[in-house]
């Protein structure tokens, strides 16, 4: 996944899981649980989509890299060229 | 219009799903009410054809109205909805009208009130479905009855079997009824799609509408927007009005409850390790969140705890007989719902979690069902996600608890004589001091604090 991949990738996913909130001018360092006002629930879907969408397993221990779109996407990209 | 949830007047028909002559079963959705917290799934109560829809599309009538009429299957008498409606939708229970009532009638409390009333209103109250707690008569139920006895056209209530013992609505193998959600419902019959020959991929292989569109033949037309159906309220007057009918709830919560309240810490390590090391084998869609072991001990406790599940009428407590477990729901928008997951405490964790995690979907995107928001017999308010540490909750009349948890932290612990740092959570017990005491609602916290050391038993 590139970089612009894997950012439009967190951005639908969030959308998805907030249906109506603005994901496009959510700054890269910003708290997604806190921007969004994430539940868990809405977390691990959140999770569930990045897995399906990069192909890549997701693991708990992984979560503490997703709380932001930089890290999500330096997650996601680091990720994938391993 | 059958009540769908506390302090409910009337209700808006937006859209009926059934029509005359269709054949309906106990439990299939019939039609969809708008209140004035959200659109709402009515369940029929009872088997037959459908012979009228009394209210029409748009319709706002009050509630206790007759809305349809639904012919037994021998189709010799017809059975008048309201009262057995008004039933079903408080207490999850469909009621067969004018056939034996399956074993266990269950004594019907009424109050010497209630029996003068009735008395100086002319009506038999064994002629009354009851919407109280335990299926006793209320006096609103009266009057509703007294309304509709007037009106020539109406017929009277005559659905008048005792409230049966309540069984659980889990799909029975072989001949039950299939669960559909009603998107996919509606996409069928616009797409002419047959549900018997769909293969549900949902909960409990519940029929979903990917599932629907899977089974069209290809090159049907998208679903045209629901053109014909009135629209529901505004976003904004959705607001207004759930804003308004939470506040007439918890402040006859406030008014008419004395509540007490309990605190206390559970040790969150063993729950904690037991999950991380089940999620890591799990792929996302499997794994757990904390809060269903928090829901899971809940029911567990109220079911060894049986004083705090069930209702508080007539001035006395009616137990429930099992454990619905309302949860609170915040919704994107604003506002909140508190459905239920009903026979919590039989369920397997990984169930739970599916049915919390639909419920939270239909409560914020689509339609939940009027058995849910009424059957709940005690609620769990869960704020941990949104950082607070604890919550002291409003409980929901009639129901008597309201458990609260805050976050689950890292907290400095003492365990044999050492400082450690452990995850705890704060658990908390709203309840009504004219059911229990601070003893019982002591025991409740403890009891639930137990449960969480053993979540492989949960």
């Amino acid at each position: 996944m590139t970089p612009a991949q894997a950012k439009t990738a967190v951005k639908e996913a969030l959308g998805q899981v907030t249906p109506g909130a603005d994901t496009g001018s959510v700054a890269a360092d910003a708290d997604l649980r806190d921007t969004f006002e994430l539940d868990s629930l809405d977390f691990l879907r959140f999770v569930e989509i990045l897995s399906e969408r990069s192909g890549e397993r997701i693991d708990e221990d992984d979560y503490p890299q997703l709380v932001t779109v930089a890290s999500a996407v330096k997650f996601l990209t680091g990720h994938t060229r391993r | 219009m059958p009540v769908l949830g506390a302090d409910m007047d009337e209700g808006t028909v937006l859209e009926w799903l059934v029509k005359p002559g269709d054949e309906v079963r106990k439990g299939d959705v019939i039609a969809v009410i708008d209140t004035e917290k959200s659109a709402i799934e009515v369940e029929s109560f009872s088997a037959g054809t459908i012979k009228q829809l009394a209210v029409s599309v748009g319709e706002t009538v009050p509630v206790g109205t007759v809305l349809a009429i639904i012919a037994e299957p021998a189709g010799e008498r017809a059975a008048p909805a309201p009262a057995a409606a008004r039933k079903e939708l408080t207490h999850g229970q469909p009621v067969k009208a004018e056939r034996p009532a399956p074993p266990v009638p269950a004594p019907r409390p009424v109050s010497p009130v209630i029996r003068h009333r009735a008395r100086d209103l002319g009506i038999d109250l064994a002629t009354i479905l009851g919407t109280g707690p335990a299926g006793s008569v209320t006096r609103e139920d009266l009057e509703h009855a007294a309304a509709s006895l007037r009106p020539a056209a109406a017929p009277s209530p005559t659905a008048a079997s005792p409230k049966p013992a309540r069984s659980p609505q889990k799909p029975r193998p072989g001949g039950g009824r299939r669960r559909v959600t009603p998107l996919a419902r509606r996409l069928a019959a616009e797409l002419g799609v047959d549900l018997a020959a769909v293969a549900g991929t949902g909960p409990a292989g519940a029929i979903r509408e990917a599932d629907v569109r899977q089974a069209a033949p290809a090159g049907q037309p998208a679903p045209a927007a629901a053109a014909a159906a009135p629209a529901a309220r505004s976003a904004a007057e959705r607001n207004q009005s759930m804003r308004q009918a939470i506040a007439r709830l918890m402040a006859r919560s406030k008014r008419e409850i004395p509540h007490y309240y309990v605190t206390n810490t559970a040790d969150m390590t063993r729950a904690m390790t037991w999950l991380h090391d089940r999620n890591r084998e799990l792929e996302v869609s499997q794994r757990l969140v904390p809060a269903a072991l928090l829901l899971k001990a809940s029911a567990l406790a109220a079911r060894q705890i049986p004083q705090l599940n069930g209702y508080w009428a007539d001035d006395a407590f009616h137990p429930a007989e099992a454990v619905h477990l309302g949860v609170a729901i915040s919704l994107r928008g604003g506002g909140l719902l508190t459905p239920a997951i009903h026979d919590a405490a039989d369920l397997q964790l990984t169930e739970l979690m599916s049915r919390m995690r639909d419920l939270v979907t239909r409560a914020r995107s689509g339609r939940l069902r009027g058995s849910e928001l009424t059957d709940g017999t005690i609620t769990v308010t869960n704020l941990g996600d949104q950082g607070v540490e604890s919550v002291h909750g409003v409980i929901y009349p009639p129901q008597v608890a309201l458990v609260g948890f805050g976050r689950i932290i890292e907290r400095p612990v003492v365990v044999d004589g050492l400082i450690g740092a452990r995850p705890v959570v704060t658990t908390t017990l709203a309840a009504d001091h004219r059911a229990t005491d601070g003893y019982t609602g002591s025991r409740y916290l403890s009891v639930l604090g137990d449960l969480l050391q053993r979540p492989e038993e949960l």
